[in-house]
């Protein structure tokens, strides 16, 4: 199916519950200076998204029975989380893309495990990088980092803690270590906390021996 | 000593036992945690992660170029399907053009490596349910492609070969020639190993009806690939959604039919594998013919100022499944976001489900029979 006609099927269904429907572009457009979506995409609200997406699956000519992935993206200028969702249909071959706009001091969003059980671990694996929450998954817990991490290390605003378990998360680079040596000239520094100080353990400068 | 085993099974007191993170069978690291009564499993959870490497992290602090040396980390069986994942997705997000003797460059080493890496796949899943000799076997004809690929890029294992907008270096003098005897040879050795393994009796006792899935699961799971397929699901990316020049080349898609007991069982992934094979040596000859009539050299534009805005998703079909990229462009230099969806992520959830009422030990054949690479699962 056209994925124009897929957009209107679902909005003669829904109303304004899904907006903005995008052509995919194709080819170089130097002139195009803003976001150039390369899928047909369209955007839903959260709150009707499992409506539309029983739709999308159960209608007899839409059929979208496989979701390919679930995809979190953090537009921190915009302050949105989005919730992307790429749909596929093996009996009639085509495909769409369905975008979530959530707010990002509440992102929640409905899980759709139960509409497609492969969003189950897709779904998980967002919320631990980028800790969308999707309201009724039957176990949403961390998937990729320890149960005790804290924070979520895909939002473009995330700091690393300093320490894990006591444990330092960042070592000195050698990179880092070396410009200092080598521009200075000088005797490398005895502070465990310099960058270049003795605490990372590199071979002592020529300064540093002839003590 | 045999009467405490019977009580305690008499008990139905389920045991917890960990397989893994660094169990043989489990290829890669992967941890297990499955309860049993006796050999039957009530559960089989996987615990994952720990090959996380936070891949789609570094390609947002690498330009778009830097990180194509990562991408093989994805998947480091296949590497080559993975390069061209993010090659495509990128080349889609900036409207790239390919020169055809690139095309045919990457289905060229596309398709040896999904050869490669099949036979780690059937040589090690024979290995897990105790067939030692078809392994060396299979390293064997492996060991050739990597020469081959070497030859090629340099590399044996994580290429780092696609560009975007091309590949990184034309085949070398006389190496199509190679590829050809390669071929040759490799082709008889299909039915060896079939005489070998795939049609043995108690091989085939042993996993015909073990664990099948069928089509509609497959789906519902997001399974791809040969899994698919297996499952009696008529779909090949390569056919069905032509990338690169896919559309001109002639080939079979083989589709499991239960032929030795229900469909979608383990004999039918292992069977679709070996069918592969033969489907990837019909491709590489004919992509081996046309490059002929491509001039040499050509193999590559490089993009001056890749700074794309906007959104792109590719498929490719990866040995182990879709391999999907999402790259999201900001107008910089680095991407913005990137995504791959893989095809043993979503294996691994089939694993937890199937898992129920099977043998400790068929547990280790069905992740052999799907191909699980850990890499691929954790990024």
């Amino acid at each position: 199916m056209d994925p124009r006609a897929i957009f209107d099927r679902v909005a003669a269904q829904f109303g304004d519950a899904v907006h903005d429907y995008k052509p995919g572009v194709v080819g170089n457009d130097k002139t195009n200076k803003g976001f150039i979506n390369r899928d047909n995409e369209f955007k839903c609200k959260a709150e009707r998204l499992l409506e539309v997406m029983t739709f999308l699956r159960d209608d007899p000519e839409l059929r979208m029975d496989f979701l390919m992935c679930v995809t979190g993206v953090d537009y921190i200028k915009e302050k949105t989380l989005q919730s992307v969702y790429h749909l596929f249909s093996y009996p009639l071959r085509h495909q769409i893309c369905v975008k979530v706009d959530l707010p990002r001091d509440k992102p929640e969003v409905p899980s759709v495990v139960g509409i497609w059980i492969t969003a189950d671990w897709n779904e998980r694996e967002q919320y631990d990088l980028l800790g969308i929450i999707y309201t009724g998954h039957p176990d949403l817990r961390r998937l990729l980092m320890p149960d005790d991490w804290a924070g979520h290390p895909m939002r473009k605003d995330y700091k690393e803690a300093e320490m894990y378990r006591d444990m330092p998360t960042s070592r000195y680079s050698p990179l880092e270590m070396l410009s200092v040596y080598d521009k200075a000239h000088v005797q490398v520094s005895t502070d465990p906390n310099v960058p270049g100080g003795r605490k990372a353990g590199l071979t002592p400068g020529p300064e540093e021996t002839n003590d | 000593m045999s009467e405490l085993i019977i009580n305690y099974a008499d008990s139905g007191e389920e045991m917890t036992l960990n397989m893994g993170p660094q169990h043989p069978s489990t290829h890669g690291v992967i941890r297990f945690i499955v309860k049993t009564d006796g050999e039957i499993m009530s559960s089989a959870e996987p615990d994952v992660g720990y090959l996380h490497r936070a891949i789609e992290h570094i390609a947002e602090k690498c330009t778009y170029e830097g990180f194509m040396p990562y991408t093989d980390r994805v998947d480091y069986v296949c590497a080559m399907t993975a390069n061209h994942a993010w090659a495509a997705a990128v080349e889609k997000l900036a409207g790239l053009e390919v020169p055809p003797r690139g095309e045919w460059l990457r289905i060229i080493s596309d398709e040896l490596d999904r050869i490669s890496s099949h036979c780690i796949a059937l040589g090690a899943m024979a290995m897990d349910i105790g067939a030692i000799t078809p392994f060396p076997y299979a390293l064997r004809e492996r060991e050739y492609i990597n020469d081959l690929l070497e030859m090629l890029c340099g590399n044996r294992l994580t290429y780092n070969y696609h560009r975007v907008g091309g590949v990184g270096w034309d085949m070398p003098e006389g190496w199509r020639d190679k590829v050809l005897r390669f071929l040759d040879h490799f082709e008889p050795t299909i039915d060896e190993f079939n005489r070998l393994i795939t049609n043995n009796d108690i091989f085939v006792a042993r996993l015909a009806n073990m664990a099948p899935i069928t089509g509609s699961d497959a789906i519902a799971y997001g399974l791809g690939g040969p899994n698919l397929r297996a499952s009696g699901i008529d779909y090949d990316l390569r056919r069905d959604a032509p990338y690169s020049l896919y559309s001109q080349v002639k080939f079979n898609v083989p589709v499991g039919s239960g032929q030795m007991g229900a469909v979608g069982d383990s004999w039918d992934r292992f069977w679709c594998r070996v069918e592969e094979w033969r489907e990837s040596v019909k491709i590489t000859r004919q992509a081996l013919d046309a490059i002929e009539a491509t001039p040499k050299g050509e193999f590559w534009i490089h993009p001056k100022k890749l700074k794309p805005k906007g959104d792109a998703m590719a498929r490719v079909e990866a040995a182990r499944g879709e391999m999907s990229c999402y790259v999201v462009g900001d107008g910089s230099a680095n991407a913005f976001r990137a995504r791959f969806r893989t095809g043993s992520f979503n294996a691994m959830q089939v694993i937890r489900e199937k898992s129920k009422g099977l043998m400790v030990a068929d547990l280790v054949a069905l992740i052999a029979s799907l191909d699980v690479v850990a890499p691929e699962i954790d990024r």
